[in-house]
């Protein structure tokens, strides 16, 4: 029993954090409300994209227990790109024998993404191909028609795809926990830094003579934030080990995972928002940026009132 | 991460297992806030010493097993799953005892913590006073130097199951020129002393769980004196942020409960109005339990709970409150009989009054957000 990274996946950690900080801005989130993003190139020049294809195939063979604080990264400053749909696709694709796609994507040549039949996918206008996850299985959809529909979160564009696909023989019940997974841990990201901004800004903001982060009811609610980010954490990384583990329980254990994470990021926006005050409800200030992130992810790849359904049958066999 | 079980802690949980599946009695003791029910359960902790199991991650040489905290963890899962009675030892061997491995003299070890494992000395703790409350440092009850030891003179309270213990500890002002957490010594008392009065209070469940006691002129010899004179706070301190904050409620009790109100949720005919809440606490208990294995890797690997003590503490605590509100919501009326009551459901009523004083003892759930708002949050004053 070690409840804890290695030193290595600390480390590529780091250097990701360090990386997005310096790349992701705030000013680049806002940016990419309005034109299309473009961090695609670092990702693949960073490694990000061939974290978990196979060596053979130009990736780095690494599994969720390295991603997910990778994620978490990704989450913190709000990444416009699709992430999490790429790590779902890749290992499916492997499995599925689509290696040319598996390379394609590793090097950043191809884009993927994918979506749960009859919902949004996300960024499917710069996709290559898109795979699509119904109750039989997964498909491979290389010729689509798509649909934008304008979202909340500007920098997450939501599309309904059109085509015909080709079963894909892979584990879609996997991509889906992956897909899943790497939600939660950006949420925990995403949360971590919405508190984050609430405490400069209470040590920066005065009012009455004082910082208004020295006052009990402030205080208070910047905890109550804290602590349910701080136990969330372990219930996503207790995921990430039973995804890399493929252990029995694993639907149980990422459901929990995204029930955690969102009920902590959307907790975190609550008092971060009250924190900020005024400011914080305006379009000018970065805050709901990072909100409305929060809240798109809270409600893909299932929402909490979903996953509350799949965790009971899975403890009461309901 | 590995979060799978070694060889040998699988082989540590078997043991752990078949030792209180062949002893844990098999009618519940009576309330441990009882008289008679208070007996009964210290000759329950004779056994459980005798057997080795009363403090398995204290050395070998105070009747531990040097076991691991990981181990201890796993004791504890198996202690509480077993439905093994509650510990009238706690307030030593979790409270006192890591204050004295962390502050005591090698006298003190070897006189006090053999004894307060077997249950042949109970302690129990009076860091309260009427009116130092969260307000810890204000304490006013006095010790005065005289030959060979001091005199004690004050009043402390809130002191759990007082009346049925032997000895008791806490601060007293050593300066009298002193204010606030300066001038305050650590002092170990016996109760049998003349000038020691034990008054005993009720609590919500209407047992003697509390004593208020009054100390006039008590003699305590220096031998009694925890750490250094007028350091007292120092090492009041020393513990409750290292393995108090761990040991105090350890996640197996949780994960207990919860598996009890899974079951008398399936058994209520599983009311999918209460779904959400039952499945709430089920998750709580779990996640608590990977947050502590997430803390006591970082410890065994040199690191040190902090702050995370006070966070662990808010989260149980109002964890423990929402669990039993859900038992009390599944059992109807019948929740609110009394256990002499022939339709009385066993235990849900008392664990529920119990879990009220979760955020108010160990320092209130205010004082601990306080805490997690000045050293985690680095909020300013």
């Amino acid at each position: 029993m070690r409840a804890a990274f290695t030193e290595d996946q600390i480390m590529l950690r780091d250097t990701v954090r360090d990386t997005l900080a310096a790349e992701c801005t705030p000013a680049a989130v806002r940016a990419s409300w309005e034109q299309p993003s473009a961090f695609w190139p670092l990702l693949a020049e960073q490694g990000v994209l061939a974290l978990t294809a196979s060596e053979e195939l130009g990736g780095l063979g690494m599994g969720a227990l390295d991603w997910v604080l990778v994620l978490e990264e990704a989450g913190r400053v709000a990444l416009p790109e699709p992430l999490i749909e790429h790590i779902a696709a890749v290992e499916l694709l492997a499995e599925s024998g689509e290696a040319e796609w598996v390379e394609r994507l590793a090097s950043g040549e191809a884009r993927v993404t994918v979506f749960q039949s009859g919902g949004y996918a996300v960024s499917a206008d710069t996709a290559d191909a898109v795979i699509r996850l119904g109750d039989t299985g997964a498909e491979l959809l290389t010729e689509f028609t798509t649909v934008r529909h304008a979202a909340a979160d500007g920098s997450r564009p939501l599309f309904t795809v059109d085509g015909a696909g080709a079963p894909l023989s892979g584990d879609a019940d996997a991509a889906l926990d992956r897909a899943i997974l790497a939600t939660a841990a950006q949420l925990l990201g995403l949360g971590n830094q919405v508190l984050d901004l609430a405490v400069e800004y209470s040590k920066a903001r005065r009012q009455f003579g004082k910082p208004i982060g020295s006052f009990q009811a402030v205080q208070h609610h910047l905890v109550d934030a804290l602590l349910k980010l701080k136990f969330a954490a372990p219930v996503v990384h207790r995921a990430a080990h039973s995804v890399a583990t493929n252990d029995p329980q694993r639907a149980l254990h990422v459901s929990m995972a995204k029930i955690y994470a969102s009920e902590a990021a959307s907790l975190a926006c609550r008092k971060s928002l009250q924190v900020h005050g005024a400011i914080g409800y305006t379009f000018e200030y970065d805050l709901h940026l990072w909100m409305k992130r929060v809240w798109a992810l809270s409600e893909a790849w299932g929402n909490p009132a979903w996953h509350r359904n799949r965790a009971a049958s899975s403890l009461f066999g309901a | 991460m590995n979060l799978t079980y070694t060889v040998s802690e699988q082989a540590f949980r078997a043991d752990c297992r078949a030792w209180l599946e062949a002893n844990v009695p098999a009618t519940p003791l009576a309330s441990h806030n009882t008289r008679e029910g208070f007996a009964q359960h210290v000759q329950w902790e004779h056994k459980l010493f005798d057997a080795g199991w009363a403090v398995v991650s204290w050395p070998e040489a105070y009747g531990g097993r040097g076991a691991s905290l990981v181990e201890w963890l796993i004791f504890e899962e198996e202690y509480y799953r077993s439905g093994a009675p509650a510990r009238v030892t706690q307030n030593g061997i979790f409270l006192l005892a890591p204050t004295l491995f962390e502050c005591g003299n090698d006298e003190q070890k070897e006189r006090l913590l053999r004894q307060m494992a077997r249950a042949d000395f109970l302690w129990a703790q009076a860091w309260s006073e009427p009116n130092a409350g969260s307000d810890l440092a204000s304490v006013r009850a006095t010790a005065k130097k005289v030959d060979g030891g001091w005199k004690l003179s004050g009043n402390k309270t809130w002191c759990s199951r007082g009346v049925f213990s032997d000895g008791i500890y806490g601060l007293f002002r050593t300066d009298p020129d002193s204010e606030r957490h300066r001038g305050l010594t650590y002092f170990m008392i016996h109760v049998d002393q003349p000038g020691v009065t034990l008054r005993a209070v009720e609590d919500l469940d209407g047992e003697e769980a509390f004593a208020e006691v009054f100390l006039d002129d008590v003699f305590v010899p220096d031998a009694d004196v925890i750490g250094e004179v007028n350091q007292g706070w120092k090492v009041a301190m020393s513990t409750t942020s290292s393995e108090r904050g761990l040991s105090l409620r350890s996640p197996g009790r949780f994960q207990a409960t919860a598996e009890r109100l899974k079951q008398l949720f399936v058994e209520s005919g599983s009311p999918e109005r209460l779904r959400d809440q039952v499945l709430q606490s089920w998750m709580d208990a779990d996640a608590y339990s990977l947050y502590t294995y997430q803390t006591v890797t970082r410890m065994q690997e040199g690191g040190h709970i902090g702050a995370d003590s006070s966070l662990n503490k808010i989260f149980w605590s109002e964890m423990d409150i929402a669990t039993q509100q859900t038992a009390l919501e599944l059992l109807g009326a019948r929740a609110w009989l009394m256990p002499e009551a022939p339709d009385a459901a066993p235990g849900w009523l008392h664990d529920f009054l119990f879990s009220l004083a979760g955020p108010i003892y160990a320092g209130t759930n205010e004082i601990q957000r306080n805490i997690v708002a000045r050293r985690v949050l680095e909020l300013p004053r």
